[in-house]
């Protein structure tokens, strides 16, 4: 059971097929399945991938799981202050809960905690070899792949392995999505993504520009209102912004019990706007814009800390930049701000740049994947992606259930083909379907999902293939 | 039908979400060994009225002895854990994921009398390695109805929300020395008033997780769950009982204790696979 750190790994007992296209030499790994990735998503596959008999191997690129929660991973996009958005029982794993003894809102490093036990707790280290990149996911005959890995930062030689199906947890909240804007060049200023952003001592004292208000736009914007010299709060829209707690309890958990008793969306609109109105009241008051579309129309922000450091003055909320000049920048309702740093906090787009992007229906590259329940592509049975969520809730529960599914749809396909064929027909039907009531266009909105609606499908999609 | 499993898995849980249990503090008593030979823990439930300490008399040590990690957790409001008198099914369900998921790996589960209701209520939100259940009592108006009959004075109040009453006979062989009994006797407690209800009710549990390997035994003199129970209870999860004769309802208590804790703990050496 002993964990590979050190790159490559021992071989596994394979047979040497003929070589692949470009002539290298590929080893079978017969009925084995691929996992790219050990993020929270990809170790979630591995445990229910080896639960339902599957034999797994697992390729990291760094030298621990945990992914994006592991603050050390050079493309972690967590900061010294992150706690979670979703309360405790819509995080954790549906079948390995989060101690009793943690708090409602848990700190990114107990997070790590937690996926490392998740880990030991199931022993799915053996599966996973870490500091192994995949560089190529190519589809072969017989709805097979042949996967081409190396060291990661491209040491050593490139090895080709052929699998029965590929997971890909790669996550989305890695490669960033920066803006362009005129005169950005010619700022001499310091500019940053919120991906750089780790620690508050990178503002301290600065006069800092955030833009955008995502929940990492509006955390960053917090701790600039305690840090820095200056904030301003750059957004192109109005949005509403909920506290964590409500009615005495995490905000989540009181939506639910609402969506429980089946309130239905205006009902439950007009209550949260009502809430509202009685605690912070009418923002526009402080000069933040009137939100352009109603609750729930844009993925949730949970921040209870900004519209308090925006009645204290701490934070400055200000119009879409328009310009940058090299002392300064240009809003667009005319005013001139002086900021030293800005940080963009536009969010990530999802990449998956080891695979066709035809094969997940995105051959324009928009980061617009065309998927059924954004996890099952068309026409290749043997492929799916967990992770690609931006629920309106915790991500974990709902990673698991489509790994649960992808693994049930691969053992139909051994015992029941035709049942498994009418399954991926229905995958094929299903593609772009949405789970999200009413959004902004937005790119992050494109995998917005309610969770409730989400998982109602995967229900269905579960009862179908098991002919319930 | 009373305690049969409901076979759909349900991935919706709005209340479990929406309401999720109160944490309350929880008594755990564990024996390990003294090397780690990478066996998988066990974790030991003990039924209404029972506590760890139940299993800390003779199980746990053994169980450590022949190089299993041993662990049992007391529900809440039993044994040294905090009281509870309002507690519930899910409640107890929770206590012993919790106590499941804080061990180092992947636990078997094994219940005993109406902790074996709780483990097949936790298989559902565990993947347990494994389980066993101990002469099991999974509940359902049956269970009345037989406990009843064996003693109506200790079993009546517990239908109207009062303490469930078992005695000596029901509990022990005739082995046992009057004195150990007597000690054992006094330490029972109560479970809460909705849980007992909840058992009587006996709302089936959900399919287990990750299909576990299950094991039943217990006692064909068994006061408490006679041995048409036990068959059913095994029966449900594809295998037949392990029976002991001449042993009362508290197998890990009697004087024969190590014959059914050997007898499980062979079956998990041969290593039962998936099912
Ligand atoms: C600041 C922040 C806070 C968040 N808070 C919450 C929250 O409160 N609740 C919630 O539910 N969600 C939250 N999320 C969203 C989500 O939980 C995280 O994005 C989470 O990390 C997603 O897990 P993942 O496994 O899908 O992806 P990742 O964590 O990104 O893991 C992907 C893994 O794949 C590896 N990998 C990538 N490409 C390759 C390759 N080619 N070869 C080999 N390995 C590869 C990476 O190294 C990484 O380890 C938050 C996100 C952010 C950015
Ligand atoms: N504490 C936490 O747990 C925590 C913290 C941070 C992030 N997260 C999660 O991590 C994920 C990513 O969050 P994120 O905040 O980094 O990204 P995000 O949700 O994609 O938000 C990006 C923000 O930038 C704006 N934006 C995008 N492009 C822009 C442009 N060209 N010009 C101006 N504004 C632009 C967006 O506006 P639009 O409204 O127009 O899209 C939005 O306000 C989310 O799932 C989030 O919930 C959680």
């Amino acid at each position: 059971m002993s964990p590979s750190t050190e790159h490559g790994r021992p071989d596994p007992e394979t047979t040497t097929l003929a070589p692949s296209r470009d002539g290298r030499p590929v080893s079978d790994r017969g009925d084995t399945v691929c996992v790219i990735g050990a993020g929270a998503s990809g170790l979630t596959a591995v445990k229910n991938l080896t639960e339902h008999g599957f034999g797994v191997d697992c390729y990291e690129r760094e030298t621990g799981v945990g992914g994006g929660w592991n603050w050390r991973h050079d493309r972690s996009p967590v900061y010294a202050s992150t706690h979670l958005i979703s309360s405790r029982p819509f995080t954790q794993f549906p079948d390995f809960p989060m101690p009793d003894s943690w708090p409602d809102y848990p700190h990114h490093s107990q997070l790590l905690s937690y996926f490392e036990r998740y880990a030991d707790h199931f022993d799915l280290r053996r599966h996973i070899w870490f500091g192994t990149e995949v560089v190529r996911v190519e589809p072969v005959d017989g709805d097979r792949w042949d996967v081409t890995t190396r060291s990661t930062g491209g040491y050593g030689p490139e090895r080709t392995s052929r699998y029965a199906a590929v997971l890909v947890a790669n996550g989305h909240n890695w490669s960033p999505k920066l803006p362009r804007y005129e005169g950005l060049e010619e700022f001499r200023g310091e500019v940053m993504h919120a991906s750089s952003y780790k620690d508050p001592a990178q503002l301290r004292g600065k006069r800092v520009l955030v833009v955008g208000a995502g929940n990492t736009g509006c955390d960053l914007a917090v701790e600039a209102a305690q840090q820095a010299s200056r904030c301003w709060h750059s957004t192109r829209r109005g949005y509403w912004y909920a506290p964590k707690y409500v009615l005495g309890r995490p905000a989540d958990q009181v939506n639910d019990a609402l969506l429980s008793w089946r309130v239905p969306l205006r009902l439950r609109q007009w209550l949260y706007h009502r809430t509202l109105r009685l605690t912070v009241g009418d923002l526009t008051r402080f000069g933040l814009p009137k939100p352009d579309h109603r609750v729930y129309e844009t993925h949730p922000i949970a921040n209870s800390q900004l519209v308090y450091y925006v009645g204290h003055g701490e934070i400055t909320p200000v119009p879409e930049v328009a310009r940058f000049h090299p002392g300064g920048v240009t809003l667009t309702d005319g005013r001139e701000i002086d900021p030293e740093l800005v940080v963009f906090a536009t969010g990530y787009l999802p990449r998956f740049e080891f695979l066709d992007p035809g094969i997940l229906g995105d051959a324009d590259g928009s980061g617009r994947p065309r998927l059924w329940l954004h996890a099952f592509p068309p026409g290749h049975p043997t492929l799916a992606v967990a992770g690609l969520l931006q629920p309106d809730s915790g991500l974990f529960t709902l990673a698991h259930w489509q790994t649960v599914l992808f693994a049930r749809s691969l053992r139909l396909r051994r015992e029941q083909p035709q049942r498994a064929a009418a399954f991926a027909s229905r995958a094929a039907a299903g593609a772009g379907e949405r789970y999200a009531g009413k959004v902004k266009d937005s790119s992050r909105h494109w995998f917005e999902v309610g969770h409730v609606d989400y998982l109602r499908a995967v229900q269905r999609a579960l009862d179908e293939l098991e002919g319930k | 039908m009373s305690g049969t499993t409901d076979e759909r898995v349900r991935i919706l849980r709005g209340r479990e979400w929406a309401h999720p249990v109160r944490p309350a503090r929880r008594e755990v008593l564990s024996a390990v060994p003294e090397v780690d030979e990478g066996r998988p823990p066990l974790l030991f439930v003990p039924g209404f009225g029972h506590g760890a300490w139940a299993f800390a008399e003779h199980w746990l040590e053994h169980t450590a002895s022949r190089g299993f990690p041993a662990y049992a957790v007391s529900l809440r409001g039993h044994g040294g854990s905090e009281p509870a008198s309002g507690a519930t099914l899910r409640a107890y369900t929770h206590d012993v994921v919790q106590a499941a998921a804080e061990l180092p790996r992947q636990a078997v589960l094994v219940g005993h009398g109406a902790g074996a209701l709780v483990v097949s209520h936790a298989l559902a939100r565990y993947p347990a390695r494994a389980a066993v259940l101990v002469a099991p009592v999974l509940g359902g108006p049956a269970t009345a109805g037989l406990a009843l009959r064996a003693n109506p004075v200790g079993t009546l109040p517990a239908l109207f929300g009062g303490a469930l009453r078992l005695h000596r006979r029901q509990l022990f062989g005739r082995e046992l020395p009057d004195a150990d009994a007597r000690r054992h006797l006094a330490r029972l407690g109560r479970a809460g008033r909705r849980a007992q209800w909840q058992l009587l009710a006996g709302r089936p549990a959900e399919p287990a997780v990750g299909r576990p390997p299950v094991l039943v035994l217990g006692s064909p003199d068994d006061r408490v769950v006679p041995p048409a129970a036990l068959t059913r209870a095994a029966g449900r999860y594809g295998a037949a009982p392990l029976l002991f004769p001449g042993m009362g309802h508290d197998l890990m208590l009697d004087t024969r204790w190590q014959e059914p804790l050997d007898a499980l703990l062979d079956w998990l050496v041969k290593d039962p696979g998936r099912r």
